[in-house]
């Protein structure tokens, strides 16, 4: 598989924050540098021979024992070049802080929230940043590798 | 969480809470609302009453064992969830569907298609005031819903499509059943397109009401039907074609402004299609097992696996009802050539070493099937959007991670934009049209 035109372009202007590429089952994935995400997305939607439009998904994933710890994974879709494209970015568990996209994409509200509600991964600039799924009261980051898949909490703080 | 919407709601407006048990809504949210009499000034949107960590328990569970969980994502059209699973393991494994299990998985898909678009519509013309919509749409879904039945033999909970192909045959006469459920199907839509599509009623009710624009549509991330309805050609099965979708003809229809109307339109314009692809499908699939040999004695299975320490028996073994469509004459038509990944013939088990090993090879732990290291994500069209599975494997038998993409997570983010300065009596048919789906949603 040949490099599709949407990284040739990014590889031209951001070649310095590009730290890995790779094709893995099909789909093209970029590593890129933390503090550059928002530069890279705004130029991946807005650039007028690429328009990634489509923020499909924003996930995380937990490298327990690994150093960073979080990778954050970024799927975005071009209508135009018909092309998915895989963004990823690795966070470290002391400074779990990321450029939220939520001026770029409306759904990256929603998804942002979740990310931060599983894994506690902090959107700076995000205007909303709460838990979605669980409760406010719950503790800790459920889809986390160190949270215990059978532990329990009680709904309400104190009461069995 | 309400507090937001409270701090910033005027002091003049009602609030009123509506859901999470709402006799109206199909599922389990809670919506706040701020109201200036009938008008809806802002709202707030809670969800994840229906969490139950699909996530991470699928992170601790073998990728045999997650498939019945995907059933219970969207539970309307669980074939669909089968088969996005299923493909993204496949494409892990790089494996090779026969071409008759392909042809059974697209058709069950578009089955599950129309029956998600008619629950959808049903639902959504009863609250416009169309009962009678409702009535048929359900017996209508109740005729495909007897072929998912005589296939899989549960009509939700299907856990049909197998890693390697799927888990039987259709039965004999699938294709008198599958072309009565056809045609009954059109004539329900023929009947609700008179009823609804020009219905004078109807057309005040939704045009207009909760428009989506183009730009809007996209950043929301809407997909499938919602964002079709705004007007944007974008189909999985197009864009991306997996199964056979690129070998039939059919075509995507779509709206013109992103009101419900619209998304009414595109979905009763869908089921058309999905009909047309169920048809094509039948007729250009491969046959498969011819007939099975004819033989007089049979043995129950303790008869056969008691013969078998001795000498392989050659009579035909007994199987359990419930196993009707996966006899070993099947194999080939339904389910990959490659041993690892599948269940051995129940015959094999019985009677051979080397069925019962490789089918205790199968359950145990490390041993079933193990992908090689590596993310994958693959993707789907699903009933209401693209349904994608983002899997990152470590080379066990386990996922270290398993990401759904659930469409209307997308959808569901962008209400408080579409019911606002709506009527309160719009915000269920909106509800009603993205079609919200609360396994799928809260997962």
């Amino acid at each position: 598989m040949r490099e599709s035109q949407g990284i040739k372009k990014l590889k031209e202007k951001f070649s310095k924050d590009i730290l890995d590429y790779s094709i893995s089952f099909g789909d093209e994935t970029l590593l890129i540098k933390k503090e550059r995400i928002f530069k890279i997305a705004k130029f991946l939607k807005e650039t007028p021979e690429l328009e990634y439009s489509l923020l499909l998904d924003i996930t995380c994933v937990d490298y327990l024992g690994q150093e960073p710890r979080f990778e954050l994974i970024y799927h975005v879709y071009s209508f135009r070049l018909n092309h998915r494209l895989r963004i990823k970015v690795k966070i470290s568990e002391e400074t779990p802080v990321i450029e939220s996209l939520t001026p770029l994409w409306k759904n990256a509200n929603w998804l942002e929230r979740e990310v931060f509600d599983m894994f506690g991964i902090k959107f700076k600039n995000h205007p909303d940043l709460r838990r979605i799924l669980m409760y406010e009261e719950f503790e800790g980051y459920p889809l986390r590798k160190d949270y215990p898949l059978k532990k329990r909490q009680p709904r309400i703080p104190g009461i069995e | 969480m309400v507090n937001k919407l409270k701090k910033k709601s005027k002091r003049e407006s009602l609030l009123l809470n509506m859901g999470p048990s709402h006799p109206a809504m199909h599922g389990t949210i809670r919506i706040m609302l701020e109201l200036d009499g009938e008008r809806v000034l802002n709202s707030e949107v809670e969800i994840g009453y229906l969490h139950r960590g699909f996530e991470k328990i699928c992170e601790n569970k073998t990728y045999f064992q997650i498939l019945p969980y995907t059933d219970r994502l969207n539970y309307v059209s669980p074939l669909i969830n089968n088969t996005g699973y299923v493909l993204t393991v496949e494409k892990m494994l790089g494996m090779e569907i026969p071409e008759r299990a392909q042809y059974i998985r697209t058709i069950m898909c578009e089955i599950s298609r129309i029956c998600d678009h008619l629950t959808c519509l049903a639902a959504m013309a009863m609250e416009t005031g169309a009962f009678t919509v409702f009535l048929y749409m359900i017996k209508a879904r109740e005729f495909l819903w007897d072929i998912v039945e005589q296939t899989t033999g549960a009509r939700m909970t299907t856990s049909y499509i197998r890693i390697g192909g799927v888990r039987s045959d259709f039965s004999e006469n699938y294709k008198e059943l599958i072309n009565k459920a056809v045609n009954e199907t059109r004539k329900v839509l023929k009947d609700c397109h008179g009823l609804l599509t020009k219905n004078k009623i109807f057309l005040n009710r939704t045009k207009g009401v909760a428009i989506v624009s183009k730009e809007d549509a996209i950043s929301y991330g809407f997909t499938g039907p919602c964002l079709r309805a705004s007007g944007i050609y974008y189909d999985v099965r197009k864009a991306h074609p997996y199964l056979i979708y690129d070998q039939i003809d059919f075509e995507i229809p779509l709206g013109e402004n992103g009101d419900n109307y619209d998304r009414y339109y595109v979905r009763m314009l869908e089921m058309e299609q999905s009909l047309r692809i169920i048809e094509q499908s039948i007729e250009k699939m491969p046959r498969g097992v011819i007939e099975i040999e004819n033989i007089k004695e049979i043995l129950e299975p303790y008869q056969a696996i008691k013969f078998a320490r001795n000498k392989k028996p050659t009579q035909k073994i007994k199987l359990s009802p419930n196993l009707e469509g996966t006899e070993k004459e099947k194999y080939p038509y339904i389910l990959t050539k490659d041993k690892r990944y599948i269940i051995p013939p129940k015959e094999d088990t019985y009677t051979t070493i080397t069925g019962l090993i490789s089918h205790f090879k199968f359950f145990m732990k490390n041993h079933g099937i193990r992908p090689p290291k590596g993310e994958v994500y693959f993707s789907v069209e699903g009933a209401n959007g693209e349904l994608g599975f983002y899997i990152v494997s470590d080379g066990t038998d386990k996922p270290y991670r398993l990401h759904l993409r659930a469409p209307c997570f997308h959808i569901m983010s962008a209400l408080e934009k579409m019911i606002q300065r709506g009527y309160v009596a719009d915000i269920i048919p909106t509800f009603g049209s993205i079609n919200m789906i609360g396994g799928e949603l809260d997962r």
